[in-house]
């Protein structure tokens, strides 16, 4: 009957598919690995199809999970690409995000996407990925030889649940459709199933739909598919279909459960800066102090040596920004500083230090456990934690509005401000810390700096303090007012009680 | 020239090599038109055939079929009518 | 020039903070992560600085997505990077292993704290182990380089995402929460010109659609050909790689060996031993796969005992032992649970060795404490 009429292809071989299937091992080539009668050819067929018709091809990446279709690569003419179990949606996440362009689908079964992967699954559709997820829910793990499912349906029988699912034991099927529908993120969720010829052409539509809002970047689609796994069920293809009609589709109510794709706008990403000078501009911070040339030295005998510095106080102190503070007036002094806190939960409540090292050289070990040359010290305890790290003739210097005089030998420089009380009359108990620094600068100066240094000293904490809050103009203004009268009300008046 | 509507004929081509017999076509076919043979292909697999006449180009074990391209649907086309209607009516 | 702002390129950054400038200079498209002590600041200044370049930051729910981010985004061929610590990496360990088996670039951080377990956030080295030798299942291995400064942590990314693209693989920063924590002064390398999309990358602008990207390889023998390639390309690893840093050691009798914030520490030791006559060297791994097998044998030919100081049960000082083949004893000075060995145990250790003349056998056993 075919020799004189001239017949063209009405449904053939989607072109979605490669026409050969070079991937696959073995003789096997224009066929796919699946058992007879198997659900996920279908579906495939129906991908395959949809991503030809859109002309999505070039830039479709199909997802291949684990399960049963952890081959799907060897089949679509497009990209392709294998997620570890579960993780697809994750995978998937990656892919769009690092380029928007991409078509991504990931297609999952319900031991990868409801169990092992049910989180990554969920999250995924909750941030509205631009992803299209193919959900195949056949009740039953295909690959592995036919465990039990998340979706198994109570008292189906499988070969780890032999006596039938136990509700009690096992719990009831995961509802997946009913549970994203819920979440606001989603645009489109439904059910469908492969149990007739009506039903397949309506996963078809469904499919086609997901595909539309996923070039159209609406978000996050989902179908999940109800399929048969004829050969661990142990059923004709007659009896799978009856079973998907009247059991599946029983517990798993098809139909649309969300659709909102008109009310959502297109998924919008920036394009990333690359250009060097733009990079520069953002990242470079902005040079708010004046700073001194490169080869400015402190000329003062005090800085010829690498010196070690401990802060320590309780949190919400400002001890780590006290530290913060004094290594940036070495950083612009154009000494190398490390600064090391100690952090963690304490630095939320409990006790806080910080240890900071200024060197002409590079430092080597940041830490400060002995011989340290200058502590501070802001509660009773680090008080006598800290003061056996004191060097012999270091500094002790203490917020004395809270702490009592501590017992030591002569051999130490001890001074103590009232920093809490001075910075409570100022306004704020936070700028405590640079009263503190204005202490510091008399101490420095009575004792340590010389010549230029003297004067230096409270520009270089200025130029810190506007350096380490950039913006924070009133932030500024009240710790330079707490540093100057920090000096002011100690000035003079500083007590050494071993002088 | 008269005007004729034109009746369509279809084809439903199976390759036996690409079948796996899993007779969901055959279930499928609302004209009844496929039947599983005795025959086994280079799988060893049963396979489905065409009795011949009966298609009506539903599509229906098309899409039922697992398979990529054990079937084919055959349109016979109309070359020989003017091409001024296209045949587009699916679904 | 009144209002015109003018940039420096020098701050102050804690390691973590500066790892991420070094990403982003170093062209770094992507980063997805999830929180953890003490890696934490990683995250933080990614979630504030990528968007502010329109590249992409994304808080994933675990651990597992954010590598599994990792892996689409290396896919897509964009430099990608997650970071974390201990726990999270163990949780890590499975797309790692996916990553390795694809061959597809990446950057992990790895800020190192106490374990096992929930252990606690101090600084460890715990995890060399589950870096340094793999750590998922399977043949492959990453290349890890340890930095020890704020600096070398901002420096090292650009090393990393170098190293990762040219061998496709993933590439670990490993450091601990020492060095993730401490502030120091950086100065900013220039950025880079955004690199090509690579060719084998699933992105349909610049590739064709048979791109694909897969670790499974179902016949015995194909799978078996593709751990032969790695192999081979982690021996060419070995022999191109090898980084390390020798601080006097070309007379040293004395080597002291470790990495991240120990290397300081040997620092600061080999000079008191010095200034008390004591001739004493530090030898560094910089690089730690590729251990830099090389210098330790070089090294190993003048000097006459190592101590291997780390802060873990002692998990680098195999590699010690196996680099210079046993050749000369190799002891171990080694803290825990988040204590970070001091200069004086160290000084004090070294005192020890020298004085027992002890260049025969070691008589420290695994595991003892200085």
């Amino acid at each position: 009957m075919t020799e004189t009429t001239e017949m063209k292809v009405k449904y053939g071989r989607p072109k979605g598919f490669f026409d050969i299937f070079e991937r696959r091992p073995g003789a096997v080539k224009k066929n796919m690995h699946y058992c007879p009668g198997c659900g996920h050819g279908i579906v495939h067929k129906i991908i395959a199809e949809s991503i030809a018709d859109f002309d999505i091809q070039d830039r479709t990446i199909m997802i291949a999970p684990v399960g049963c279709s952890v081959f799907s690569y060897y089949y679509y003419d497009c990209f392709g690409i294998s997620a570890p179990h579960g993780r697809a949606p994750a995978v998937a996440t990656g892919l769009v995000r690092s380029n928007p362009d991409n078509i991504v689908i990931s297609y999952q079964g319900d031991g990868d996407l409801g169990a092992i992967g049910f989180n990554n699954f969920i999250q995924a559709a909750n941030r509205g990925e631009n992803i299209a997820v193919f959900f195949v829910n056949n009740g039953i793990y295909g690959m592995t030889g036919g465990q039990m499912a998340p979706t198994t349906l109570p008292g189906q029988k499988t070969v780890t649940s032999p006596l039938g699912r136990s509700v009690t034991n096992e719990g009831y099927p995961l509802k997946v459709s009913e549970m994203v529908a819920a979440l606001d993120a989603p645009i489109y969720v439904e059910r469908v199933s492969l149990s007739s010829t009506k039903n397949i052409m309506k996963t078809r539509k469904a499919i086609r739909k997901a595909f539309q809002n996923t070039i159209d970047r609406k978000g996050f689609s989902m179908v999940e598919i109800l399929a048969g796994c004829p050969t661990n069920m142990k059923f004709n293809s007659r009896e799978m279909n009856e079973f998907i009609e009247n059991q599946m589709q029983h517990y798993f109510p098809l139909g649309c459960f969300k659709d909102i794709a008109d009310t959502r706008d297109p998924i919008k990403r920036p394009e990333g800066i690359y250009d060097k000078q733009k990079v520069k501009d953002i990242l470079y911070p902005i040079k708010v102090a004046k700073g001194v040339s490169a080869d400015f030295k402190n000329q003062s005998k005090i800085f010829q040596k690498e010196r070690k510095i401990k802060i320590a106080g309780f949190g919400g102190q400002g001890v780590l920004s006290l530290g913060m503070m004094i290594a940036t007036m070495g950083k612009l002094r154009n000494f190398n500083v490390t600064w090391l806190p100690s952090y963690g939960p304490e630095m939320r409540g409990g006790t806080a230090n910080c240890t900071i090292i200024t060197s002409r050289e590079k430092v080597c070990s940041p830490i400060v456990d002995k011989l340290c040359n200058l502590l501070i010290v802001l509660n009773q305890p680090s008080m006598e934690k800290f003061l056996p790290e004191l060097k012999q003739n270091g500094v002790l210097l203490y917020d004395s509005s809270t702490i009592a005089p501590p017992e030591c030998g002569k051999d130490k420089i001890i001074y103590a401000v009232k920093a809490s009380d001075i910075a409570k009359k100022i306004g704020s108990l936070r700028c405590a810390n640079s009263v503190i620094l204005g202490a510091l600068s008399v101490v420095m100066k009575d004792y340590f700096l010389e010549g230029k240094d003297k004067k230096d000293f409270d520009r270089a904490f200025e130029e810190a303090i506007m350096d380490c809050f950039a913006n924070k103009q009133n932030v500024i203004q009240m710790n330079i007012e707490a540093f100057y009268a920090g000096k002011e009300a100690v000035e003079g008046t500083l007590t050494n009680p071993h002088k | 020239m008269a005007h004729k509507k034109k009746v369509k004929k279809y084809f439903v081509k199976i390759e036996p090599d690409e079948c796996k017999g899993c007779e969901r076509c055959v279930n499928a076919c609302p004209k009844a038109v496929l039947k599983m043979g005795t025959d086994l292909n280079f799988m060893g697999f049963p396979f489905a055939y065409y009795v011949g006449a009966g298609c009506v180009g539903c599509a229906a074990c098309f899409y039922n079929c697992p398979e990529p391209g054990a079937i084919t649907i055959l349109e016979e086309s109309d070359d020989t009518d003017d091409s001024g209607k296209e045949e587009e009516e699916e679904d | 020039m009144n209002n015109s702002t003018v940039h420096t390129n020098k701050l102050l950054l804690k390691g973590n903070e500066a790892v991420v400038y070094g990403a982003l200079l170093a062209g770094c498209d992507c980063f997805f992560g999830y929180p953890i002590t003490p890696a934490s600041e990683i995250a933080h200044t990614a979630a504030e600085y990528f968007p502010k370049l329109g590249r992409v930051f994304l808080q994933a729910e675990s651990e597992t997505a954010a590598i599994n981010m990792v892996l689409g985004a290396s896919a897509a061929g964009r430099r990608v990077m997650t970071a974390s610590s201990g726990l999270g990496i163990s949780l890590k360990q499975e797309g790692v292993s996916y990553l390795a088996g694809s061959e597809l670039p990446a950057v992990i951080v790895d800020i190192m704290r106490g374990g096992p377990g929930l252990g606690n956030i101090g600084p460890e080295q715990s995890d060399y182990n589950q870096v340094v030798k793999g750590g998922g299942h399977g043949n492959y291995k990453c290349v890890v380089v340890a930095p020890n400064s704020a600096q070398e942590m901002c420096d090292f990314a650009f090393w990393a995402f170098d190293l990762a693209d040219k061998y496709l693989l993933p590439v670990y920063i490993l450091t601990d929460g020492v060095v993730g924590q401490m502030l120091e002064l950086v100065t900013l390398p220039e950025p880079i010109d955004r690199k090509p999309v690579p060719k084998w990358a699933l992105d349909g602008k610049y590739n064709p659609r048979t791109n694909m990207i897969t670790s499974i390889y179902l016949e015995h023998d194909d799978l078996e050909q593709r751990n032969i390639h790695l192999q081979e390309k982690y021996a060419e690893i070995m022999a191109k790689e090898q980084r390390a840093e020798e601080y006097l050691t070309d007379d040293a009798e004395i080597v002291i060996t470790g990495h991240g914030i120990v290397s300081r520490l040997a620092q600061t030791a080999v000079d008191e031993l010095r200034e008390a006559g004591i001739k004493a060297g530090s030898l560094r791994p910089v690089t730690l796969f590729p251990f830099p097998v090389d210098s330790f044998k070089k090294v190993a030919r003048t000097a006459k005992q190592f101590l291997c100081v780390e802060m873990s049960n002692g998990q680098m000082i195999d590699d010690v032992k196996l680099s210079i083949e046993c050749s000369r004893p190799v002891h171990l000075l080694n803290r825990m649970g988040g204590n970070v060995p001091t200069v004086d145990s160290i000084v004090e250790k070294c005192r020890q060795l020298a004085g027992s003349g002890n260049s025969g056998k070691s008589k420290t056993r695994r595991g003892e404490k200085k």
